[in-house]
């Protein structure tokens, strides 16, 4: 991609990027939300329009006017959500699209089921081509993505943030297959915010910013602070000082909680603990093992199927939301979108959305917007929105700028706990070391914290007691201190932490 | 300082977030204009066998005009006719915010009036102050009871508001003919219908027809707008309708609201039909029946779901209503051209994402629930859900 310039009104989304990509080179694409790597991506996959620079495969100038074109031309794309259909088959979902079919009207699924086979046994992973999606790991749903494009037979594959969703051991498994398309010539961009990944994946590494290319780099070469220097365009800080934890007296206290999904399935089976002022409690697990209905019984959003809860030594199980609130908990949500925000509303109304009715923003029925306007300033000041005005919309703000604006409404004031669901989901470097220094402010002023996070680093990173949760149970409790990742991982993985049998796949070349 | 500056932009996004409110309405009324002209010729060609006469749209229209807004008795004539569609447009539009798609305003107008004109023959020897409001307040009870039986029936069994206000709006129906012909009907009249209201009639203050219903009505525009934006309630309405969960986590008892909301959009509706019967009729007949209950789901769609932008859709369909028949009389343009161009506005208007993309219109988005997101997601979504 040579000179590749794209303009939106207002912004420069791409300026002048340039990026060779090697056959069988694994090219690390890094920046912050926004930097301008989506709409490269875009651009090379013919979903937008370069308004200057071209891109030439094999040295010829190309131009690419839609996905088609681009899939011709064996360019294929894996998005950071998955575009499977859970009740279709591994190899109906591969053929889905796929248009050089022998037969025109009737599936010959046979065929499909024994080129899946091939392809499998040569980059040698294992996957039951007639088992249906629904009944996959994430991390054998993200290989059926990645041999979609094998299927195919793409040539250059683009994996948009492929390991957001990955245990650590499922994230090795899928390096490996990486490094064996790699090793069959294939190219591959892999975009990621994960410093570490990409200098264990990558061959090489672009680092982008604000539509600009910053700096190109072998991984022997950098290290994970030069490349977060680069993006961020400043020193960060990558592991915050957290210091000695002085925990005070239980804050929370939860016995034999029992809550069930909303397909009625009993996904929090038994939960036992306890945190206290001062300390971090972080929740481990893959997503999915039952920590959002753990917290959302906890906030007051999902009933309490048994068990029993107590804030501060008063019995809380089943209370609503308002009364929780009211017992000065904070809670930023694992869907920001859901629970945190309002998106059309201003953000205003955002940061008073759990104290709108009550002095000084409210006296009786009437609303006091001039009190609501100066809070709402003095937070965004206090916590770095940026925002043009209070009064726009949530919805123009960007993910990192939501999730401060949601962290100013639920820090405020004298907290006993906060219940943070992956606080820094989706988030780029910057706004996760503020947000991460703000958890730790909040701790040494004496906040119980119950940190739940599928981001293996960050529970390391924040917390003063580990606990591991897999299918409904706390299976481990582990120090803090103490605690080695490796054992954490397997214990995300399995539930168990001696065996390592369940290991055998994926390791042999 | 950054004060001029945050000013600026400010003013900036004040802008951008009006004409993101009034762009689609504006151009739905200017497309329906537009169509509605077409068919005027054609017809004319067509139909008529007239000589083509590109003209005569323009004629037609001007007689529109005229007739609605051309002197001081036909301005006051659209008044009237816009008091009843702006006062259920408001409940409609208040049931929109907060996420309900009340299509029962028609059985709750009807309901109102049902309620007004038993009052008010019941108050008969009363001072006409006290059987004035006695009336008023009647109709605004029976639409809010007609209101509170769909938002009880969701809140409590989940029944769709839109399936039960359809419903309601037949009961209605079924009611107002009983009365008229059993309990109400006036001894001796030939064809069924209740007494006159009486003393409980709207003392006229404007020219010949202008009842002080119409004060009532553009009184309760500020209160609506105090409403939805000044008071906790009305935030918790518009939190409900926007994000269901985020108004949970928030503490808003979702159940309770809608029960309220359904019951204030009825109590509106109420009222409305109370002004018809009280203020233009002063006694109801088995034939007693508008479209305004409809109407006012297209007013509420037209101003957006705000009060101010209901009063301006209004406006707009009373003119029309009241310049109706003066424009066939001027013009030999039918009537019924004014439900053809009504019809067309309310298309145009749910077209509107396709039309946003059409004239290429950037940031013109739901600003809030302002009806759209409303209807679709009362057949899509939320059935799923």
């Amino acid at each position: 991609m040579r000179g590749i310039t794209k303009r939106y009104p207002g912004v420069i989304a791409n300026d002048h990027i340039d990026l060779d990509l090697q056959p069988g080179e694994i090219h690390g694409l890094l920046g912050e939300n926004g930097a301008g790597k989506t709409t490269l991506m875009n651009i090379l996959y013919g979903l937008a329009v370069p308004d200057e620079g071209q891109i030439l495969i094999d040295g010829t100038p190309v131009h690419i006017a839609g996905p088609s074109d681009a899939i011709a031309r064996g360019i294929e794309m894996v998005h950071q959500h998955f575009m499977l259909i859970p009740v279709l088959s591994v190899a109906e979902n591969v053929v889905l699209g796929e248009e050089t079919m022998a037969n025109p009207i009737f599936l010959d699924l046979h065929e499909a089921s024994r080129r899946i086979r091939d392809l499998a046994a040569k980059f040698e992973f294992e996957l039951d081509p007639d088992a249906k999606i629904q009944s996959l790991s994430v991390g054998q749903q993200q290989r059926v993505e990645i041999l979609k494009m094998l299927y195919r037979d793409a040539q250059i594959l683009v994996l948009d943030e492929p390991t957001a969703v990955l245990t650590p051991s499922e994230t090795e498994e899928i390096f490996e297959l990486l490094r064996n398309l790699a090793k069959d010539g294939r190219s591959i961009i892999f975009i990621s915010h994960k410093l570490q990944e990409v200098l264990e994946i990558a061959d090489r590494i672009t680092v982008i910013r604000r539509g600009k290319v910053i700096g190109s780099r072998r991984p022997a070469e950098t290290n994970a602070e030069e490349l977060a220097e680069l993006m961020v365009g400043r020193a960060v800080l990558l592991r915050v000082d957290r210091g000695e934890s002085h925990p005070t007296d239980v804050r929370l206290k939860i016995e034999g909680l029992h809550v069930r999904d909303d397909r009625g399935g009993e996904v929090v089976r038994g939960v036992d603990l306890e945190i206290r002022g001062g300390e971090i409690l972080g929740i481990a697990g893959v997503a999915g093992n039952g920590q959002d209905e753990l917290v959302e019984a906890l906030i007051g959003l999902r009933r309490v199927a048994s068990g029993r809860v107590w804030l501060a030594g008063r019995e809380v199980t089943g209370a609503s939301p308002r009364t929780i609130n009211e017992a000065n908990v904070g809670y930023v949500p694992a869907d920001r979108h859901r629970f945190g925000l309002i998106l059309p509303f201003p953000l205003t109304d955002n940061l008073v959305l759990t104290s709108y009715y009550k002095a000084p923003f409210a006296h009786g029925l009437i609303r006091d917007e001039r009190a609501i306007l100066a809070a709402a300033r003095e937070a965004i000041r206090e916590y770095d929105v940026r925002t043009p005005s209070p009064l726009v919309p949530a919805q123009t703000l960007s993910g990192g700028n939501q999730q401060k604006l949601i962290v100013a409404r639920e820090f405020v004031g004298d907290t006993t706990l906060l219940v943070l669901d992956q606080p820094t989901r989706g988030l780029d470097v910057g706004s996760i070391e503020f947000i991460h220094r703000r958890i730790i402010e909040k701790r040494n002023a004496g906040t119980a914290v119950l940190l739940v996070s599928a981001e293996l680093d960050e529970v390391m990173e924040l917390s003063d007691r580990i606990a591991v949760m897999y299918r409904g149970k706390l299976v481990a409790f582990l120090d803090g201190r103490t605690a080695d990742k490796n054992q954490v991982g397997l214990l995300m993985a399995t539930g168990r932490s001696g065996s390592r049998s369940a290991e055998a796949p994926g390791a042999a070349s | 300082m950054s004060r001029p500056s945050e000013e600026r932009s400010r003013i900036a996004a004040v802008l951008s977030s009006v004409w993101s409110l009034i762009a689609v309405p504006l151009i739905a009324v200017l497309m329906a204009l537009i169509v509605g002209a077409v068919v005027i010729v054609l017809s004319s060609v067509l139909v008529l066998k007239n000589p083509f006469d590109p003209t005569l749209p323009l004629t037609a229209y001007g007689a529109l005009a005229q007739g609605a807004v051309g002197s001081y008795d036909s301005f006051v004539s659209t008044l009237v006719l816009t008091t009843p569609l702006l006062l259920a447009g408001l409940g409609v539009g208040i049931g929109f915010r907060a996420g309900l798609f009340n299509i029962g305003a028609q059985g709750q107008f009807l309901m109102g009036a049902v309620g007004s004109v038993a009052v008010a023959v019941w108050f008969a020897h009363a001072p006409a102050v006290i059987a004035i409001i006695a009336a008023l307040l009647g109709g605004m009870i029976a639409g809010a009871a007609w209101g509170f039986v769909p938002g009880l029936l969701k809140a409590t069994s989940g029944a769709h508001e839109v399936v039960t206000t359809i419903m309601m709006n037949y009961i209605a129906l079924a009611l107002l003919a009983w009365i008229v012909i059993g309990p109400l009907r006036q001894p001796g009249s030939v064809s069924p219908s209740t007494p006159s209201v009486g003393v409980a009639a709207l003392p006229i203050v404007l020219d010949r027809s202008g009842h002080i219903g119409i004060f009532i009505a553009f009184l309760a525009v500020p209160i609506a707008w105090f409403l939805l934006f000044r008071t906790t309630r009305g935030f918790e309405i518009r939190a409900v309708g926007a994000n269901p969960d985020a108004a949970r986590y928030a503490g808003v008892k979702p159940r309770r609201l809608i029960v309220l909301t359904m019951s204030i959009a009825g109590l509106l509706a109420g009222l409305a039909g109370a002004s018809v019967i009280l203020g233009v009729t002063h006694q109801m007949n088995t034939t007693f029946s508008t479209s305004v209950g409809f109407d006012s789901i297209t007013v509420a769609l037209l101003g957006r779901s705000n009060p101010i932008g209901i009063m301006v859709a209004a406006l707009l369909f009373g003119a029309m209503r009241a310049g109706a028949g003066p424009m066939q009389i001027n013009a030999g343009i039918p009537v019924e051209l004014v439900d053809f161009i009504q019809a067309l506005i309310l298309l145009f208007l749910i077209a509107n994402v396709a039309l946003r993309r059409l004239l290429r219109l950037r940031g013109v988005s739901g600003a809030e629930q302002t009806g759209f997101e409303t209807i679709t997601r009362s057949y899509g979504g939320e059935a799923t859900g």
